[in-house]
């Protein structure tokens, strides 16, 4: 009631009619004023830095192994130690960081942008058009992701074949894509027949909106949240996945270096040198919260009745 | 001339087989301009399966339309192009709902949903867009509208919800609105409030304006006329001082009699119709409404009956309809109705 009783003069005060802001002018807005945004956006800052001048945050070549240095414990000369190999434990995880977040984020942005589109088509439209995708889907869904893996990339790259390290983190996204874009198809295949039936889409198509408006403008928005928070976590699964293509010998390889590769290598020797594990693996749990944060951050901004 | 909007014969069923639905059965209704037509009727008699066949927005499949015709203003639109349709629907028709929380989208602020009409359809820029919305929501008389223009529809309160669903609705000066149940989710205060705003902005406009309720007291205050729908037909049709004061259907009786009056002595037993409305799958042979009837006879089993003239522009499907008219009701005049 104050607010009827106040709103002549607020009404006098108010500036002239500015326009109405969209959804992501407002998100974005909102995003600015979340601490946990700013962390998230730094934390992401300093690992792509990592990933695009490793040479700032360490001269040591990361492929060089003295094996009279082999299983040095953390110390002078070397923070992280040495690896059995007797190489630069520092140097290799941060060289590392470069194709682990490519993976990372090639694959997770492959993924949705697939299984987003592909779920927003057969949720939208379902009919014939959901059956066919669905059971593309299930096809590719149904294939055991080692499985899927190791044929994908055999057939691929000949035995033995050496491939460039470019094209090895390409085709490693592309397994992971093809094996995974499923998931997200679900999620959002089953968020848009839910937003699909909410009466502002009726009212919208009453209102005369076609079906690209209707697709883009309604359901997408009020689809994106479980998405986002799928593409967040699946980060750190895909980093994950690319190490067991790795440790199956199809993946990436000496002298590529991710922190899944040495995951991978370390984790038989954990008791042994575990700082070799701990560290590249450490930078991973880093990796996949921050991403977590900012997926976390732009869902609750996108959406209003948080505010 | 032709009607403003005109729905002739319309028969739609969901589902196949021994399963399907006939829900509805041969609906006819016309309105003109400026004029307000109340379709009354209880759960699952099809008055929004109609509406929504009229706007176009039926889900096709499960449904099916078997039959009839949909004419605005004299234009076919049942088997039109979809794209003639689309651009009638928001600039000659529209439609509000029953829940405007859940017809508004939450991510939107109001005015840029009331806006995005301005944008896409009149192609005019986000400020001048913005701006027309403030005046759309001025006209619906939502206080302090250039603040509000700016807040998410949950910021609303119910009533100013289905305000700011109205302005978005008549942002493109439609020529029929319809409207579903567009007062069953608000208070009885606000109820008044927005039927009051609905019968001036159709003054206003000159628009046609459907209205579906089933509060009898809601339709008596505003509605010229009325069509009561019983298992997906209608079943009776007059203005309305006539179908308060005498009408011709068992089933209209009936649902004036369910609403309890000031006048009635306390702790009276209310009188609810009998029985349940028949499942649309298997509508009983004969008068549907003849299992719920105090007057059935065996006639009514077998026979459907046919809506007959009673004079006047009154209609009913009752053999026997002519009888009730005669007999009248103890009813006082509609306004007393209201007030009770």
């Amino acid at each position: 009631m104050t607010e009827l009783a106040t709103s002549p003069a607020a009404a006098d005060e108010a500036p002239a009619v500015e326009e109405t802001r969209g959804l992501w002018v407002d998100g974005w807005a909102d995003l600015r004023r979340r601490p946990r945004f700013w962390i998230a956006a730094a934390l992401i800052l300093v690992l792509l830095l990592m990933a695009l001048a490793p040479s700032l945050f360490t001269s040591v070549d990361p492929a060089v192994g003295e094996l009279s240095r082999s299983r040095q414990p953390p110390g002078d000369g070397a923070i992280f130690g040495y690896d059995l190999q007797g190489r630069d434990v520092y140097a290799r995880t941060i060289y590392g960081a470069a194709p682990s977040l490519a993976v990372g984020f090639l694959a997770t942005l492959g993924t949705m942008v697939i299984g987003s589109l592909a779920g927003l088509l057969a949720g939208y439209s379902q009919g014939w058009a959901d059956s066919l995708l669905s059971r593309i889907g299930e096809v590719f869904a149904g294939l055991p992701f080692v499985l899927g893996g190791i044929v994908i990339l055999t057939s691929l790259n000949e035995p033995g074949e050496i491939v460039g390290a470019q094209e090895l983190v390409f085709q490693v996204v592309l397994t992971i894509v093809v094996l995974t874009w499923p998931v997200a198809m679900r999620i959002m295949r089953a968020a848009a027949i839910e937003t699909a039936q909410q009466d502002y889409v009726k009212a919208a198509r009453a209102l005369g909106a076609g079906p690209f408006r209707i697709v883009l403008r309604h359901i997408l928005p009020n689809t994106l949240a479980p998405v986002l928070v799928y593409g967040a976590i699946q980060f750190g699964v895909f980093i994950g996945a690319e190490a067991t293509l790795s440790f199956l010998g199809i993946g990436l390889r000496d002298p590529v270096v991710s922190w899944g590769v040495m995951i991978a290598e370390a984790k038989d020797r954990v008791q042994d040198i575990p700082w070799a594990l701990f560290f590249p693996a450490g930078f991973l749990v880093v990796t996949v919260l921050a991403f977590v944060m900012m997926g976390d951050a732009v869902r609750d901004a996108l959406d209003p009745r948080g505010r | 001339m032709a009607p403003l909007l005109e729905v002739e014969d319309l028969r739609v069923e969901f589902g196949r087989g021994p399963e399907t639905a006939s829900v509805l059965n041969g609906v006819s209704y016309h309105v003109d301009e400026g004029e307000t037509l109340a379709v009354l009727g209880e759960s699952g008699s099809g008055k929004s399966v109609t509406a929504q066949t009229v706007m176009g927005i039926l889900d096709l499949p499960p449904g099916r339309i078997t039959g009839g015709a949909v004419r605005f203003r004299g234009e076919e639109l049942l088997g039109a192009d979809p794209e003639r349709r689309r651009l009638l629907r928001g600039e000659s028709m529209a439609m509000i709902f029953q829940d405007a929380l859940s017809a508004l989208n939450p991510v939107y602020t109001v005015g840029f949903q009331i806006a995005e009409q301005f944008r896409f359809r009149r192609g005019l820029s986000r400020r001048d867009a913005t701006a027309r919305a403030v005046e759309m929501l001025d006209q619906v008389r939502i206080p302090n509208a250039k603040q509000r223009v700016k807040e998410y529809p949950h910021q609303f309160s119910g009533g100013m919800r289905q305000r700011a669903m109205i302005a978005m609705s008549l942002a493109l000066d439609p020529e029929l609105l319809i409207a579903d149940e567009p007062t069953t989710a608000l208070d009885v205060t606000v109820q008044a409030q927005i039927m009051d705003l609905l019968d001036e902005l159709r003054r206003e406009r000159g628009m046609g304006l459907v209205l579906i309720t089933h509060d009898l007291g809601v339709v008596a205050e505003v509605a010229d006329r009325i069509a009561v729908m019983y298992a997906g037909r209608v079943v009776e049709h007059a203005d309305a001082a006539t179908l308060y004061a005498r009408p011709g259907h068992p089933y209209t009786r009936g649902l004036m009699d369910s609403v309890p009056r000031v006048d009635d002595v306390a702790g009276a037993p209310l009188r609810p119709i009998p029985g349940l409305p028949p499942s649309l799958a298997a509508i009983p042979d004969g008068c549907p409404f003849h299992p719920r009837c105090a007057h059935a006879v065996d006639r009514c089993v077998t026979e459907v009956p046919a809506l007959r003239e009673l004079g006047g522009d009154h209609q009913a499907a009752c053999h026997f309809a002519e009888r009730f008219v005669a007999e009248g009701t103890d009813r006082p005049t509609t306004h007393e109705v209201v007030s009770g």
